[in-house]
């Protein structure tokens, strides 16, 4: 089926759904990359107004990559809700615009229609919508977890401390999480990139967290960024795993290029589960997104990178994760070229994560070599701070001196909890007045104030 | 900038910072932390230090390399020179397009093909995402390369503009080189602008792809100093022309290169 869009004496033609969809995006470098952008600006527009004319419907029906070719699209298709749908099922692309944003789409509508959304009509709402609606939209959905606490009340936000080291060094790596706790960061999770694949350094660093949170009480979770075959040996030899994680992409093929398919997913969130880790839920996976990941692994089947990265969010779903982020600047100018390329793309994924269900926070970052710099990345965070991101990353300096690259510090996410108001996970915000590092208010307090300075220094000096 | 200025800064910092007590943890990583704070904010010191690394990072990517001054310093080492560029017609261009900067442009590739051919190693020297990795690093490296590599035939340094790693493929095809070596400027962190890269390719050809490739990362005087960097580079190549092959296949215990 072909779609067309007629402006004055111009007839805009538009051979498969696909072609529709990718033209219709925004412009951005990896879409040119890729040889799937709108030529022109009126070509775009003329893509946007054939997309909402298209029936929701008719998403089912025009599979963007086949079923037989891709398991990521019979998750989608198996695994759709169509009395979830129902409400919205007459609706087109645009007219799902409209509704979304109107006051009848309520919290509790959003949720119920999140398991009868397929990822693709998701994507395609997603742009014909500006900022502001992506914003106020996302602000409308709940996603709430819990492990060992609760992630994504209405007005709290929570940050994953991320303590990298270029060596994994174990008093290297308790420094940084000692001065993010001490900042009133780690709720999220406390995780570790490590350099490392080695069986025994990757034990090691479990091990030190798992010990920092049972010796100091903190309610929060920890996790080793390492690949998930890793992760399910260490299970089996005893590592104290709370989150299971895995970077994940929205093809079959690109998920092949991260060495991964969705039984080894089952099979390590499984795994997981037997631990028995969690206190107040069992919410344990922990997946990292991004857009471009297909097209650099050449397995996009000519589908836009937005709409790839939705459809991981597919897979993300699956399997109930505790938080999902998407690391929106790491991948680089050839995908999202500057800061206004990297602040769309970051209001899309939350939006689009959100309406999914699933708990998304945001990486807010970028590398040195994008058009992009610290004032891009406060504009990126205040904007998710006000369309209720469920958390986002905490670095100190907001330098990663492991991974290089930028991005958020723990002093940014004080600014944007002071800025907007917003406050920690309830029980880890207990935990950090019990510990006189914030008041009644939630407001940062002298560390030197608190007994938890000198014993977090001990544990730092004696780390190994 | 005057010493009174800097006092009037350091004095104006002092009264509204709060300070982080656990400074002596610094010793332990090169992380930004203990890093005080007003309020919820950074103090000025320490966004005006951020700003300046962030500053040189941008300078690594976007200065040009200066290839008239790294030609000359090569020759006066007694090294010969071809310059070549890629197809990526600036430095925009070649953010945007990686595969244009995988490819020569015409002229250049018609010019290497007038060349001598089948030296066993060319060495390509590229801008890549550093050009202040480039200038610092990559002559002291191949002069410390130089006396490993007895009874090795060298082709003429090749130095290479907008170019990535897989420029060297091309250019090592049309030279008939059994090995091709980019040495070239990597992604630079806000600490590490200065970082070079070095790719060894057996058999290079248009189309490799890296797992082909055996990589040393962070080549730089505060990172993975150049003499080590050559001993291991060095004894890499050996084994990959005794082996006939490079990348995951090769079979090369680097922890040997370097006792």
């Amino acid at each position: 089926m072909s779609y067309q869009h007629s402006i004055g004496i111009r007839s805009h033609r538009f051979d498969t759904l696909r072609e529709l969809m990718a033209k219709a995006t925004p412009a951005r470098s990896g879409d040119y990359l890729a040889g799937v952008a709108a030529a022109t600006a009126e070509e775009r527009m003329a893509a946007k107004l054939a997309l909402a004319e298209v029936p929701l419907a008719h998403f089912l029906e025009d599979l963007l990559i086949p079923y037989e070719a891709d398991d990521v699209t019979r998750l989608i298709v198996d695994g759709f809700d169509r009395a979830a749908f129902a409400p919205v099922s007459g609706l087109s692309v645009g007219g799902f615009r409209d509704w979304l944003l109107s006051d009848d789409a309520t919290p509790a509508m959003l949720t119920a229609l999140a398991p009868g959304l397929m990822p693709e009509m998701v994507a395609a709402v997603s742009k014909l919508m500006r900022n502001q609606d992506l914003i106020l939209a996302a602000r409308k959905c709940r996603v709430t977890t819990r492990f060992r606490n609760t992630i994504g009340l209405p007005g709290r936000l929570a940050v994953r401390l991320q303590p990298n080291h270029p060596t994994d060094d174990p008093k290297g790596i308790a420094a940084s999480t000692l001065d993010g706790l001490l900042y009133g960061s780690g709720d999220a999770v406390i995780g570790i990139n490590p350099v490392s694949d080695e069986p025994g350094k990757l034990m090691a660093m479990w091990r030190l967290l798992d010990e920092l949170i049972a010796r100091f009480d903190i309610p929060t979770q920890s996790c080793v960024l390492t690949h998930v075959t890793r992760q399910i040996e260490a299970i089996e030899r005893g590592a104290p795993i709370d989150l299971v994680f895995q970077s994940i992409a929205g093809t079959e093929a690109a998920n092949k290029s991260f060495g991964i398919n969705l039984a080894m997913l089952q099979e390590a969130y499984e795994a997981g589960l037997s631990l028995k880790r969690g206190t107040v839920g069992d919410n344990l996976m922990y997946f990292e997104t991004g857009q471009g990941s297909a097209l650099s692994a050449n397995a996009h089947h000519g589908v836009d990178q937005q709409t790839c990265e939705v459809r991981a969010y597919a897979v993300a779903r699956k399997f109930k994760p505790l938080l999902v982020n998407t690391v929106v600047g790491f991948i680089g100018p050839e995908y999202l070229y500057d800061g206004k390329q990297i602040i769309r793309a970051g209001l899309e994924d939350h939006f689009c994560g959100k309406l999914l269900g699933l708990p998304m926070g945001v990486d807010v970052c970028y590398t040195n070599h994008a058009e992009a710099d610290q004032d891009d990345m406060d504009n990126l965070l205040i904007l998710l701070g006000a369309a209720g991101v469920s958390y986002i990353m905490g670095i100190p300096g907001a330098d990663d001196i492991m991974l290089n690259y930028q991005s958020t510090s723990f002093h940014d996410s004080l600014f944007v909890r002071e800025a907007l108001g917003l406050k920690h996970a309830p029980e880890f915000e207990a935990w950090l007045e019990r510990m006189k590092l914030i008041d009644a208010h939630g407001r940062l307090q002298d560390a030197r104030q608190s007994g938890a300075l000198p014993a977090l220094t001990a544990f730092t000096e004696a780390a190994q | 900038m005057s010493d009174g200025k800097i006092d009037t800064l350091a004095a104006n910092t002092t009264d509204s910072v709060l300070p982080n007590p656990w400074t002596a943890l610094r010793r332990h990583t090169a992380a930004r932390i203990a890093l005080g704070r007003t309020g919820s904010s950074l103090p000025t010191r320490e966004v005006l230090a951020f700003g300046l690394a962030h500053a040189q990072a941008r300078d690594a990517v976007h200065l040009p390399l200066d290839v008239p001054a790294l030609r000359a310093q090569l020759e006066a080492e007694q090294w010969s020179v071809v310059e070549v560029a890629s197809r990526a017609a600036d430095r925009a261009a070649y953010l945007a397009r990686p595969d244009w900067g995988r490819r020569l442009r015409p002229e250049a590739a018609e010019h290497l093909k007038q060349l001598p051919r089948d030296a066993d190693l060319v060495f390509v020297i590229s801008d890549g995402l550093s050009s202040t990795a480039v200038q610092s690093n990559a002559l002291p490296l191949l002069q410390a390369l130089k006396p490993l590599l007895d009874g090795v035939s060298i082709a003429p340094v090749v130095i290479a503009t907008q170019a990535r790693v897989a420029l060297a493929d091309e250019v090592g095809e049309l030279l008939g080189a059994r090995m091709a070596i980019s040495l070239i400027g990597e992604r630079p962190g806000l600490s590490s602008p200065d970082s070079l890269g070095a790719y060894l390719t057996y058999a290079p050809k248009v189309g490799n792809t890296d797992e082909a490739r055996n990589c040393i990362s962070n080549i730089r005087p505060e990172g993975f100093a150049i003499g080590a960097a050559a001993l291991l580079i060095a004894a890499n190549i050996r084994a990959a022309l005794h082996a006939q092959l490079s990348g995951v296949a090769l079979r090369f215990d680097p922890s040997k290169a370097l006792t």
